[in-house]
């Protein structure tokens, strides 16, 4: 059957009016935007929760006694909720909201990975790494003398996991993406978290572009800690966190200090609050953690099943589209296989920079990305500077892949030598 | 709105198809620098035998971008057989040409002193890259090649 047969289970039109950006024009062409990879566009929805939250209850969290404060502290006790519901955790209390996912998995390393490494543990990465998840690790690792290894991507684009035992053995952590940010390899979480935990290792995923495109269940997938973004969602930048089990953020110690993570402070010393305010330092992301809430809102009413079968038919279009105009002047960077891969598609033509390319997409309208991705270790590993990279997300449809593959078009005539 | 023919005029796309004074240079008695711009992977590698306060050769190696291998290879005419002093009054030109948008936006120019770096100074063919200004992602593509020859010539020297 072929996968143009299927109807696509998002009523894509309804969902881009829902987005007034999407309205806009660039140079005179509709806005075309393949990167929510890097970051996502925000529905009416979302601008309007926090628009509200601002004009009718803004005030600041936990501390006072007076009406609308008690209605702000609601609001952000009900995105903690939203979070861990959509997640499957066990409790609210088990998410810490942070400004980023980059703090969050900088949070485990200066907490939980301080108090548990020695010099000689080992922690393992993989090559298709962001930035986020390797530098945290290298800055432990100049500190502490920890060994980091890496698990090595296959020609086709997949984890190498023969050597896996071997990686893991002495290992006390195994950091992974859920999914790649360039390559689109969706990761065998379940599989690899049995791994690590018979070997004594404890597993931290970066699901950056899992939480957005994916069903994700903590539980199911076993992981200790599961950090994710706000921005990478449909809601605003500055909010983002890390969930992981109660026992784990008990044991940890504090972060960031100040105001808030404490329960008794006095001349001498402190006592921690309770979970998760014990990670959550100082005035929080307050109006941002409403538009989170109504992000997740917006995504469970379509489903986060739907936009899985969405994405998997809007790749499948976009790689055979590209495949078929472009043939083996276009080197595409990622495996074919469907239900293992997302709709990030990172590409490059032979002749033509990265930079160059993308130049000429926006001059159409197309918005995506050129660069190395935050993932310079994965460019050394495939042999290039930089790729081109366009992702599609649940306001994109099939006339938004043939508007990138005109445009490319374009842009291999331009710059034909 | 600027339009993509502001950045890649013709003589641009030129000079990107058929690069000037492309190879190596025997070191010694040349010198080698390279310069990288880590945001993109631009790398220009750059070989200059200066001699009795003139640029005598220079040959260009490297990849990246259509912005950076032009504006290398354009630099590498301009500079050919150029005494040192001309040849540091070219990049004192160019760069003010570049960084005309930067200082506009930190409000500590309107553009007027850009005439004192220009006086006397013909740009030629490199005036083409003006339209990069538009594109302020881009200036660092087009200034690469120009910081590592002052790199060059100062270490030179």
């Amino acid at each position: 059957m072929s996968v143009t047969d299927v109807k696509d289970p998002l009523d894509v039109d309804r969902i881009k009016a829902d987005f007034p950006i999407l309205t806009r024009q660039v140079h005179g062409k509709r806005l075309v935007y393949l990167d929510s990879a890097n970051s996502s566009q925000k529905p009416e929805a979302v601008i309007d929760a926090m628009d509200r939250h601002l004009r009718e209850y803004y005030a600041n969290i936990h501390r006072g006694v007076y009406a609308i404060s008690e209605e702000s502290t609601a609001a952000y006790l009900a995105a903690h909720r939203k979070i861990a519901h959509l997640l499957n955790a066990a409790s609210w209390r088990e998410i810490v909201f942070t400004k980023n996912i980059t703090e969050a998995i900088n949070l485990v390393a200066y907490t939980w990975a301080r108090a548990n490494l020695r010099e000689g543990d080992a922690i393992v990465l993989t090559q298709m790494e962001h930035h986020s998840n390797i530098v945290p690790w290298q800055i432990l690792a100049a500190e502490r003398g920890v060994e980091l290894r890496w698990i090595p991507i296959t020609p086709e684009y997949r984890l190498d996991t023969t050597e896996l035992p071997r990686l893991l053995d002495g290992a006390k952590l195994l950091a992974v993406a859920g999914m790649s940010n360039v390559l689109g390899t969706i990761n065998d979480i379940p599989t690899l978290t049995e791994a690590a935990h018979a070997a004594g290792a404890l597993v931290l995923v970066d699901a950056a572009q899992a939480v957005p495109h994916l069903p994700v269940d903590v539980q199911a997938w076993g992981a200790d800690f599961v950090g994710f973004t706000g921005h990478k969602m449909l809601g605003p930048s500055g909010i983002g966190g890390l969930w992981a089990r109660a026992e784990l953020l008990d044991a940890m110690p504090p972060f960031l200090g100040g105001g808030e993570m404490i329960s008794d402070v006095s001349f001498e010393g402190f006592t921690t609050n309770e979970l998760p305010w014990k990670f959550e330092a100082g005035t929080m992301p307050i109006v941002e953690a409403t538009g989170l809430a109504a992000a997740i809102d917006y995504l469970e009413a379509i489903g986060l099943d739907a936009v899985r079968a969405h994405e998997r038919q809007l790749a499948g279009y976009a790689l055979r589209a590209l495949r078929e105009r472009f043939d083996d002047r276009l080197t595409i960077y990622g495996h074919d296989d469907l239900d293992e891969r997302g709709a990030v598609i990172s590409f490059l033509f032979e002749d033509i920079h990265a930079h160059d390319v993308s130049q000429v997409l926006d001059e159409d309208g197309v918005c995506v990305r050129a660069g190395h991705h935050c993932a310079k270790p994965l460019m050394r590993v495939l042999g290039v500077p930089a790729t081109t990279r366009a992702s599609f997300y649940v306001y994109n449809d099939e006339a938004d892949a043939d508007a990138l593959v005109d445009s490319l078009v374009t842009a291999e005539k331009f710059f034909a030598i | 709105m600027p339009g993509i023919e502001d950045l890649y005029r013709e003589i641009i796309l030129d000079h990107y198809r058929a690069p000037r004074n492309r190879g190596e240079l025997p070191v010694p008695p040349a010198n080698k620098f390279e310069g990288f711009n880590p945001l993109c992977g631009d790398e220009v590698v750059l070989y200059l035998d200066v001699d009795g306060g003139a640029v005598k050769d220079v040959k260009i190696a490297g990849q990246g971008c259509s912005i950076s291998q032009a504006s290398s290879s354009m630099m590498s005419s301009a500079v050919k057989g150029k005494p040192v002093e001309e040849i540091r009054r070219l990049i004192r030109a160019f760069k003010a040409l570049m960084s005309i948008h930067e200082s506009k936006l930190e409000g500590e120019s309107d553009g007027s002193d850009l005439a004192d770096e220009l006086e006397g100074v013909r740009l030629g063919d490199l005036e083409a890259l003006q339209g990069v200004v538009k594109f302020p992602v881009r200036i660092k593509c087009a200034t690469l090649a120009w910081n590592t020859l002052q790199q060059g010539l100062d270490e030179a020297s």
